[in-house]
Formats: structure tokens, sequence, C-alpha cells
């Protein structure tokens, strides 16, 4: 069972929106990316993941966004790397139930269960998406 | 002055309201205002009591229906200071300044002329400019902003060419809230064969608006900024250059006559352009902001925003991690960050402490890109703000934890 205290869900959401590791330029040119762009006109980042044989090789990210959305899309690169797109997806989901509030696999999200509580502040869960969202679409789009 | 507690009555929004399980600190008038009763009571008063359609039916309740209309174009236009038939109903200013677009300055653009606009436009004052220069070949200018973002009447008139035909501005800015010299503005534009768009979606509802001593020729405002429903606004546009437009939408209530040989003839404006059945809800309700905001006194409440704002200043001043972007303007919008705090996490913050104001770029996107200004929060008073409210909002900003507290609390 993964547990996580409030102390360290909120050291990790706040090492990765002040250190993110995964916000850069992609490597190459060789990556898929998608522009994503929040209705409430401020988060504003672009994913790039690095997909060969079926599996993410690298995943990146670019832009402006909040503490959320940076820091969530961070731990979204991390989890996707090295996971074939049948993994990727699986832990894709398993975020998207916990903002859902459903039961889901903590032991797939890793340090991605910090963001748990996002439910309670409705207006965030578009900032605790947008990358996963991404990732979902480049994912999806490259069958 | 008015007592701004026993106003406050009026507002079921501002009665035991709570957000995030706090009382509700509504601090986003400049995005849309609070109803009070008197309004949500037209509105509903036009379902229960008055339903009917207006354009001349043989019974008493479309008649009723016929003169609340009629009414309500002169209630308006005293309160702008423009003639009855120069009042055309729209859905909003957005609407308003898509009409001045696309049914005058079509009009009268050719190729190679030139619309003035400002670099810290509302998008609805942008686009539909840049559409119709696709359309007609005319070029987009903007007048240049001073060091503080402001459009100031020098620069203006430095801009205007001899090939100028429209000049678009806000008379006040619903970003900084900078208010502009409409009537000084509107000479110099006259005098190069210009015709002067004023989008008033900021300013009616705060400032004294005068169409006539202006001197403009089209004023846009809604009235959901200024205590009304939404769904409803105005053009108001002098009575021969109405005349001169080609209607956007075509139908009942706007027709005097067609033929089976494709001919047809129009009633004359504003009805033209009010083609189909109108929001008369919205009209009934119009009319009630309109009497809420003459009963205080438009000078009452924008000396009531000035107050509040250089409240707020001057309590923000005292936090040096505070950033102030807008510290003059004689307006209630108060634009600030925090250092090193992303805007929408500062606006999810207050959320959290039931306070509402806006982050991002507030649909002025030339703003970041022209005077690299960052995304900022928005905090925007009205008639019915208190100092308890500001108080409010100076608390969680000094003493209401971070972003992450909102998760973790």
């Amino acid at each position: 069972m993964f547990t996580l205290t409030n102390e360290m869900m909120r050291s990790i959401i706040m090492d990765h929106y002040a250190n993110p590791v995964h916000k850069h330029e992609p490597k190459n040119d060789g990556y898929a990316f998608v522009h994503m762009h929040s209705d409430n006109c401020i988060d504003d980042i672009n994913v790039y993941l690095d997909i060969k044989n079926d599996k993410v090789e690298d995943a990146c990210f670019t832009g402006i966004g909040c503490t959320i959305s940076t820091a969530s899309t961070d731990i979204m690169c991390e989890l996707l790397i090295g996971k074939n797109k049948e993994e990727a997806f699986y832990v894709i989901e398993q975020y998207n139930k916990m903002l859902r509030e459903e039961p889901f696999d903590q032991d797939a999200l890793e340090e991605a269960n910090a963001f748990v509580n996002t439910s309670k502040q409705a207006a965030r869960i578009r900032c605790a998406t947008i990358g996963w969202n991404a990732a979902k679409n480049l994912l999806g789009e490259n069958k | 002055m008015y007592d701004v507690y026993e106003i406050r009555k009026q507002f079921p929004m501002l009665n035991g309201k709570k957000m995030q399980n706090k009382p509700l600190v509504f601090l986003d008038n400049a995005s849309t205002t609070f109803k009070p009763q008197s309004v949500i009571d037209a509105v509903s008063g036009y379902y229960t009591d008055h339903n009917s359609n207006s354009h001349r039916g043989d019974y008493d309740l479309a008649y009723d229906m016929d003169q609340t209309v009629i009414n309500a174009r002169k209630v308006i236009a005293e309160f702008v200071n423009c003639e009855p038939n120069e009042v055309v109903f729209t859905s909003g200013a957005t609407m308003a300044l898509n009409m001045a677009a696309f049914c005058f300055a079509s009009q009268v653009l050719k190729s190679g002329d030139e619309i003035l606009l400002e670099e810290d436009g509302h998008a609805s004052n942008i686009l539909p400019w840049y559409e119709i220069s696709r359309r007609t070949g005319a070029v987009i200018k903007f007048v240049p902003l001073d060091e503080k973002g402001k459009v100031c009447t020098e620069n203006v008139r430095k801009s205007l060419t001899n090939k100028t035909k429209i000049v678009s501005l806000a008379a006040a800015t619903n970003v900084f809230g900078y208010s502009i010299d409409v009537e000084t503005i509107a000479k110099l534009v006259h005098e190069v064969g210009a015709y002067f768009v004023v989008d008033g979606a900021q300013s009616v509802p705060h400032i004294k608006t005068d169409f006539k001593k202006w001197g403009i020729d089209f004023l846009a405002f809604s009235a959901h900024k200024m205590c009304g429903p939404t769904g409803i606004g105005c053009l108001i546009g002098k009575s021969e250059l109405l005349a001169k437009m080609v209607p956007l939408l075509y139908g009942g209530g706007m027709n005097e006559m067609f033929y089976s040989d494709g001919s047809y003839s129009l009633l004359n404006p504003p009805s033209m352009l009010e083609a189909g059945t109108q929001n008369l809800a919205a009209v009934a309700g119009f009319v009630e902001a309109v009497k809420f905001i003459e009963s205080l006194g438009i000078e009452n409440i924008h000396k009531h925003d000035v107050e509040l704002h250089n409240y707020a200043i001057e309590k923000l001043k005292q936090n040096d991690k505070v950033i102030i972007y807008n510290a003059d303007a004689e307006s209630g919008n108060i634009v600030f960050n925090i250092k090193d705090v992303f805007a929408q996490d500062e606006s999810t913050l207050l959320n959290y402490h039931g306070i509402a104001v806006r982050s991002g770029n507030h649909c002025a996107k030339m703003l970041v890109n022209y005077i690299g200004l960052p995304y900022t929060c928005r905090a925007s008073t009205y008639l019915y703000t208190t100092k308890e409210d500001i108080d409010r909002l100076i608390e969680a900003i000094n003493n209401g934890g971070d972003i992450l507290d909102v998760y973790f609390n």
C-alpha cells in the first residue's frame, strides 16, 4: 500500500513545481506533441512524448502553468517514461479515477497520489488533468 | 452618499451565500455583477404576469409589452443621454461591438483604410475588427500604450491619419480600469473624418456616460455588469448612422414588406436592427437595473469604487510581497500579484477563503505580449462592496497560507 502523509504530499507537489525534472524542450524532433490550453485562459503547455515500438521512451513538457498543472504534468512524465502503452493508459485511468473520487490503484500512481485532494477545489481539476489529457491523446494517436 | 449596508439587503447573493463554506466575498464585478431583488422580480414578473410578445398584438397584454419596450428605450436613453430611437437592444456589449463592425464599418471601409484600436483591448473589441479588416482590406493599427499601460489622448492624436476611418476604444479598460478623455478624443477622431466607437462595458456601470456631450458615434454596453440580467445590452448609435447600417439578422419585427420577386423593405432603426423576438424578460430587468443605479447616483457609485480601490491599495502596499499594477487607477479594479506566486494559485487560495477574484489575462491577451504584463489577479469592486470585503481580501493575502494549504488543510 502506498501511503503518504499530508506533509509528504505537500513537499512532492512543491518540489515538482519549483524544480520540475521534465520541463524542457524535447531532445530531438521525433517526439509527438500536443498543445493544451485551458479555457480559463491561464495554463498553456505543450506535452511531448517519444513513443518507439509501443513504449514511451521519453516524456517532457514546456509552457506556463500553475503549481498544480506544472507539478502534476512533471510527475506524469516521470510515471510514463519506460512504460508501454497499455501500462501508460492504465496509470492515466487510475489517476482520472482518483480525481473522480472512485476506487483506484494507489500503487500505480506513486507520487501522483499527492493530488488526491484535487476534487475539493473543483476549479483546479482542469489544471490537474491538462497534461494527463494531453498524454492520453498522444498515446491514442500513436496506435 | 448611500448606505452600502442597507443596499446589500436588496441582493439575495449577498445575504448568506457561502463559497468553500465561508461567507462569500465577491470581487469579480468587472466580470459580472449581482442583481437586486427589483431586477429579479422584473425578470420573473415578465414570466408570471406579463408574458407576451412585443410588436403590436391586438390585445392588452401585448400592448403593455410594447409599452414596456418603448419605456425601456426611454429610460436607457435618459441614462446615457441619447434619443430613445438611438437605443438598439443586443445580447450584450459583444454583439453591439460586432454590429458596429459588421453592420456599420463594413459599409464605410475600403481597402487601405485604417482601423485604430488599443493593445489592451478586450477580445470583443479586437476580434470583430480583425475579421472586418480581413474582409475589407482595411488595416489594423494600435494606439501605443504609455509606460503605465494607458491610452492617452496625445498618443491617439499621433496615431490618427487621413486614412483612419474607424477608432474603437474602451472608455474604461477591463484590466487596469484606466479611463480615457472620450470627449477630446471624439473631436480628434472627427477632425480626420473617422467614426468613433466606444466600448462602454466597463465604464457605463461606473462612470457618468453622456453620448451627446461626448459626441461619439457608437457606444456598446451590457446590462449584466450593472446589476441587470445577462443576455441583454445595447448598441447606442447616432440615428443617421444607424440608418446606414446593414442588419446582421433578418426576420420578423424588422421588415416593412416583402414580395415574391425577392424585394423587401425594412423598418427604420432601431427596429430594423432587432430581428426576432427580443429578450423581453431581460429588457424588463434592464430597466430596473438602470433605475436602481440612478437611485444611488452613478457619481456616488464611482466615488465608492475609487474609495475602495484606494483603501485596498494602501493596505496592500504594507505587504512587500504584493506587486500592484494599477495603484493610480480611478477605478474599482485592483490588479496585483504576490511575488513568486502564480496568479492562478493565488486566486485558488482566495477561493479557499471564500473570495472570488479573477486571474489570468482578463481577455486582454495582447497586454501580456506588448507591455510584458504577466498573468495577474484582478479584484474588482462594485456599488455593494464593503471595506470589510477588502479586509477579508487583505487578510487572506497576508495570512491565508499558500496554495497547498487549500489541498491539505
